[in-house]
């Protein structure tokens, strides 16, 4: 067999129908396998907050150091009507998460994010 | 959302921008940004008090400390604000990255573990907050899940947010690069350790935060 990392793509459709904690969850649970995932649409400011606060928890000497995570700063909607009828005119964007120890991001900027995955 | 609900949501806005007389404002950032330094000379400035201990090793802050009623005065304007120095935010903590700082495997473990917390005490107190002043060193990649995380917990909040661009002492530092990725939020370029450009720094916090 190959041997390799394993990268999961997850998409939109797949996201929308989870709950925060489900999406929080899942990204943690994979990542601790040793998953690099890439997220078609990005998580909310709570949930990356969620998602920090879980992972700090998870944290023990020798295990698990934590996470990289990338993604690209949300975008707004200037859609006045949107606005005016309280409809979420934020939009999250494209997300790569990994293990620290085996992720590591070389460079970011706007509209690239260069990454080095690496075995464990 | 009920477009009642939103009316009566904006006017609270409204109501707490002019009544409220004090401000309580939390110092985020990375670890080893600067955040203490500063929180140190803006009390040191206005009380003539200390704040907290300041590390070239990451993680020196490791519990959120509030400094009450610190009074800027600014261009005949003056604000009243709670100052909260908070643990540098973080996604990852390895102990080795301690250890190759001369501490002990000992030590290092524990540093780790108060790390984990102290980040987890920062992200709570963000609930609590009326405004932030995120500080990132100036000589780094402004583009950090950490910074897009705290501007987008408070744009979310529809909170001020005033970025420090610390340590512009540094030949290598570029508050243009930080402007560029974040253009929407007002940045004052810094030196926290040296003093540079402070008085800028308070007519800022006097203008977004009064
Ligand atoms: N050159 C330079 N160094 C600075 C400046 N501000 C802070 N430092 C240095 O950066 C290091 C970290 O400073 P701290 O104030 O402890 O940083 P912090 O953001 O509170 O860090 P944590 O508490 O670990 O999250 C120390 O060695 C400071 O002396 C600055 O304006 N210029
Ligand atoms: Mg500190």
């Amino acid at each position: 067999m190959m041997k390799g990392i394993q990268m999961d793509l997850i998409s939109e459709d797949k996201l929308d129908g989870m709950t925060s904690m489900e999406k929080v969850r899942l990204i943690l649970d994979e990542v601790r396998n040793g998953k690099i995932l890439i997220l078609e649409k990005g998580l909310t400011p709570n949930e990356q907050t969620k998602l920090i606060e879980l992972t700090m928890t998870e944290i023990a000497p020798d295990d698990f150091s934590g996470i990289e995570i990338e993604s690209y700063p949300v975008k707004h909607d200037n859609n006045i009507l949107g606005k005016l009828f309280g409809k979420n005119t934020v939009k999250t964007r494209l997300t790569v998460i990994g293990p620290a120890d085996q992720l590591k991001t070389i460079k970011k900027d706007r509209d690239l994010i260069s990454a080095l995955v690496s075995a464990p | 959302m009920g477009i009642i609900k939103r009316l009566r949501q904006n006017f609270n806005w409204i109501k707490r921008l002019f009544k409220k007389k004090k401000a309580r404002i939390g110092i985020y950032g990375p670890p080893n940004a600067g955040k203490t330094t500063l929180a140190n000379r803006i009390v040191r400035d206005w009380t003539g008090d200390a704040m907290g201990s300041v590390s070239h090793i990451p993680h020196e802050t490791r519990r959120a400390r509030r400094r009450e009623g610190v009074t800027i005065e600014c261009n005949g304007s003056s604000v009243t604000l709670d100052i909260i120095d908070t643990p540098g935010l973080a996604t990852k903590i390895d102990f080795h990255d301690f250890m190759s700082f001369g501490l002990t495997e000992e030590e290092s473990k524990r540093r780790a573990k108060e790390a984990t917390e102290g980040v987890i005490e920062a992200v709570k107190w963000l609930d609590d907050l009326d405004g932030v002043i995120l500080v990132m060193d100036a000589t780094e990649d402004p583009y950090t899940q950490v910074n897009v995380t705290v501007i987008g917990n408070m744009e979310a909040r529809k909170l001020p947010l005033l970025i420090a661009a610390n340590k512009i002492d540094l030949p290598t530092s570029s508050p243009a690069r930080i402007h560029s990725a974040f253009p929407q939020h007002p940045l004052v370029p810094i030196s926290a350790l040296e003093g540079q450009n402070i008085d800028a720094l308070y007519q800022q916090i006097a203008a977004h935060f009064g």
